[in-house]
């Protein structure tokens, strides 16, 4: 029998290149890419001594699927499906980035009842998001309930946007100049029910959760990330807000029409994973007041602009889209010849930053700790 | 021939075959109850399609799980310690059964009546933390070996408010017979002897949970972090035989409780044997109850529970009962 | 200090009974869960399942396509493929030489659309497999010969079950129809 787990690290090629502290007595730990809390397919090695990490390495690459090539070699209509694969938990708002990014480079005037369409949709998609992920973090604590009445209600939600954009998951709802479909009177009365049901539901998940005794000394003052260190690896949105820094693209560069409605940036600045948790528990409070708002003011009109192009073929050039999505900064920088598909995207994806803050800010807590980290910082691979 | 074997032995023998039908039983029923009532914790029916329609609601489910687990490949890791390995699952199964005989279940309904029979019971759950440990070691594997590590750690340290508490029990009533622990309480609530230690009560419970790996102290196999901690690498009847191993020291558990705290077979109007078991489900349905409420502790927090908060309190339970006893 | 920690404590534990309430609650409300063979679900309305095709007005036998291949060039998965045969062929066809098949694949190529008679469809078949219910194809579509079926409980042993002909699918239909 090899009692010598050390030189089991003989793995693979990032098992071999994983440079082990000069320590003596610890083990090399492979988490991932099929472990319980990576959720998919994140593979991180660990260095452990006893519980303790002392140095941790993510692995990226095993979900890689070339988005960005497959743009240059589909027409600008082709790639309209592909956007809301990259992070499937808040598809629209990826599909929101692309169309918004091509628009802006053809200079296209989106009609305002299509924005506040999209305004609406957006953040029910991220209230799905946020639910999924307040369900999936508490079962990385432990915890197999909450999960289900999370899905209690982004069934619901989902109900909703699949009478009015055709799928539940990955949506391709937006077209370049407005959205697929109108939205009828059954969406809004259905949106407004959902909406005063899930008030109560919170005051529910604070209950079951939030005031949790267990929970709470699971996730406060557990991977502090200071504003300096998010600042350094670029990490954006909840992780970022978490920290105590309220920036926030709808308010920092406001696009589309979110300057009209009245919301607050929710911002802890605990910089622990408790003040992640409670960002997103808020901003799905905010989404739901942005969204009753938005049914307020509702305009009339078209849903897409009448000479909506089928096949975009935007003026050489290149433009940058950001906006925020459910994890953080989306960003679209597409850079065009003029032909009918992009000479180049890049896509900024939220969760590579915030992902690239973990192998800091792991050193030297417990394994328990690092998969509550690792879940409190919401990635979705892209 | 048959005169040379005493009695006892035949007893004891009969009352084996007795208790590993009622472990087998026990562990069919508690799987079903614990499907349903996550089911119905989490809004939907649990198990409800198994089998023809002729069973309703999935009541052929831990029959269709266990012929699943007899039916898979036994498989041994490259590198693991075969007899170990192996052995673990057996250690694990065999103490949980013999406490079985200790127990009281009704006023005439006792295999064997012995004066040790709390320290009997306490010594065989022991054992336990011995074969998860092995289970561990010699799977080889990495987060078997860490599982193994947090319940050897969890196990000694849980042992001891627990053993605190049941003194305390014990210098109230002056025996270790369970059955006269038991007849020594009325039959109405208020003569049991929660009412006089309430504290114990709840310090015995939470022990109770964490020596039997039940959430929030399931860490030795806490799936998020550890896969699935000492058992990662037993398939089939290895698996199977930790899994009933868990439920029948939850049982034990439970009737030990019962026992100790809720006056045992003692109640009105029903017969005793009916009280028992209704006391013992209460308790076991409380303990499904909060698996499925809460998430999960962390293990330096586990240990820092016992040694700081609940060793404490036990002693101090001693301490203001023998003061009592004494005055 | 201990007071402190003391009353920390004994917060903490109210909070778990809390917390078991709710679940409680929880278990005594009502379930809802579909039972799926017995129930389905029944938010179908708006549904993106895959494509189908639509009858013309006046024979349910027949789609609406023009065949076209608008669909085919769009779809960003290349799972649309139509043959059809052109109509002046096919008159000639019938008078002179009814025995040479002489279908025409029009995969690619670009169809006058000025024409009187419209090309009849042969063969329409979408590869479900490679679909990913974008819709680009149905809004592509100039006639409005596609549409999106609510088609959900869908499952087979091997690939070729979804490859799916939807020329015949859309015969069956109407055939059901009439019955
Ligand atoms: S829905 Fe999209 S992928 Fe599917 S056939 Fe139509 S265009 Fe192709
Ligand atoms: S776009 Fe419409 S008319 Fe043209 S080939 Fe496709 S289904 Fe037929």
């Amino acid at each position: 029998m090899n009692l010598d787990l050390r030189l089991d690290t003989s793995g693979d090629f990032y098992a071999r290149k994983f440079q082990p502290t000069k320590r003596e007595d610890t083990l090399i730990l492979n988490m991932g890419p099929q472990h319980p809390s990576t959720h998919g397919v994140l593979r991180i090695i660990l260095e452990i001594d006893g519980e303790y990490i002392l140095r941790a390495e993510p692995v990226l690459g095993y979900i890689h699927r070339m988005h960005e090539k497959m743009a240059e070699v589909m027409s600008y209509p082709q790639y309209l499906p592909n956007p809301a694969r990259t992070d499937y938990l808040h598809g629209l708002a990826w599909n929101w980035a692309h169309v918004a990014a091509v628009e802006r480079l053809m200079g296209l005037e989106v009609p305002e009842r299509a924005e506040y369409i999209r305004v609406i949709t957006c953040e029910l998609n991220r209230i799905t998001s946020h639910l999924l992920w307040w369900g999936a973090y508490l079962l990385d604590l432990g915890a197999f309930t909450p999960i289900m009445y999370a899905f209690d209600d982004r069934e619901r939600i989902q109900d909703i946007l699949q009478r009015i954009t055709g799928s539940r998951l990955t949506y391709c709802y937006y077209r370049f100049g407005g959205v697929s479909n109108d939205i009828d009177d059954r969406f809004i009365e259905e949106t407004r029910k959902q909406c005063s049901r899930m008030k109560p539901r919170f005051k529910m998940f604070k209950d079951l959760v939030t005031d949790n005794f267990i929970l709470r000394k699971r996730v406060e003052e557990i991977g502090e990330i200071p504003a300096d260190t998010c600042r350094k690896y670029g990490a954006t949105g909840p992780v970022l807000r978490g920290s105590g820094v309220p920036y926030d693209v709808r308010r920092a560069e406001p696009y589309s029409v979110y300057d009209r409605f009245d919301f607050n940036i929710p911002s802890y600045d605990t910089c622990d994973a408790m003040g992640r948790y409670l960002v997103r528990m808020d901003e799905m409070q905010e989404s739901i007041k942005i969204i009753e708002q938005a049914l307020d003011t509702l305009p009339e009109g078209d849903y897409i602009m009448p000479k909506a192009p089928k096949k975009p073929k935007p003026p050489a050039g290149d433009v940058y889209f950001a906006l925020e999505g459910a994890r953080g900064k989306i960003g679209f920088h597409l850079v065009s010849d003029g032909d009918k598909s992009p000479y180049r995207l890049k896509l900024r994806a939220p969760g590579f930053s915030n992902l690239s803050l973990f192998s800091e800010v792991s050193e030297g807590v417990l394994i328990a700790d690092a998969v509550s980290i690792l879940g409190s910082l919401d990635l979705v691979i892209p | 021939m048959i005169e040379a074997i005493p009695t006892q032995f035949i007893i004891i023998f009969v009352g084996l075959l007795a208790v590993m039908a009622f472990v087998g039983l026990n562990a069919i029923v508690l799987v079903y109850l614990e499907r349903k009532v996550a089911g119905f914790i989490h809004r939907r029916p649990g198990p409800y399609e198994v089998g023809p329609p002729c069973f309703p609601h999935g009541i052929l489910q831990p029959f269709a799980d266990g012929l699943k687990l007899v039916g898979k490949q036994l498989f041994t890791p490259r590198g693991a310690d075969s007899i170990l390995f192996w052995l673990a699952p057996m250690i694990s199964i065999a103490p949980a059964i013999v406490c079985f005989i200790v127990i009281p279940f009704g006023p005439h309904l006792q295999i064997v009546n012995t004066n040790v029979g709390l320290v009997l019971i306490l010594a065989f759950t022991g054992i336990n933390v011995l074969a998860l440990c092995l289970a561990g070691w010699a799977s080889q594997n990495k987060y078997g070996l860490i599982g193994a590590a947090r319940d050897i750690s969890q196990g000694v340290a849980y042992e001891i408010p627990l053993l605190l508490v049941v003194l305390s029990v014990v210098f109230m009533t002056g025996t270790f017979n369970l059955f006269d622990i038991a007849d020594g309480q009325g039959a109405w609530p208020w003569q049991w002897y929660i009412f006089y230690q309430p504290l114990a009560f709840i310090i015995f419970f939470i022990c109770a949970l964490a020596e039997t790996n039940r959430n929030p102290f399931d860490l030795p196999e806490a799936e998020s972090e550890l896969t699935a901690g000492f058992h990662t690498e037993y398939s089939g009847m290895g698996f199977a035989c930790f899994f009933l191993a868990e439920y029948a020291y939850m049982v034990v558990a439970s009737c030990i409780i019962a026992i100790l705290f809720l006056g045992g077979f003692q109640g009105p109007v029903l017969p005793g044997g009916w009280w028992f078991l209704a006391k013992v489900y209460v308790l076991l349905l409380i303990m499904i109850w909060i698996r499925w409420t809460f998430p999960r502790v962390r293990f330096d927090q586990l240990l820092n529970i016992c040694w700081k908060w609940l060793i404490p309190l036990a002693v101090l339970n001693l301490l203001i009962t023998l003061a009592v006893i004494a005055i | 200090m201990i007071v402190k920690s003391l009353r920390e404590t004994m917060l903490g534990m109210w909070s778990l009974l809390v917390g078991m309430k709710v679940t409680a609650v929880n278990f005594k409300s009502t379930q809802i869960t579909v039972h799926y063979p017995r129930e389905v679900v029944h938010s179908l309305e708006g549904y993106r399942g895959h494509i189908e095709l639509v009858p013309s007005d006046e024979d349910p036998y027949k789609p609406k396509c023009i065949a076209c291949n608008n669909c085919v060039r769009i779809c960003p998965s290349a799972c649309i493929s139509l043959t059809a045969i052109k109509p002046k062929k096919k008159a000639a066809e019938k008078t002179e030489a009814p025995d040479s098949a002489d279908e025409v694949k029009t995969k690619g190529k670009k169809e006058a659309p000025a024409k009187k008679a419209k090309p009849e469809l042969e063969s329409f078949v979408c590869d479900y497999n490679y679909c990913c219910l974008c819709g680009l194809c149905v809004q592509s579509c100039p006639t409005g010969a596609l549409r999106y079926s609510s088609n959900v409980y869908l499952a087979g042993f091997t690939r070729q079950e979804f490859v799916l002909d939807l020329l015949s699918r859309l015969q069956n239909q109407a055939q059901k129809k009439e019955q």
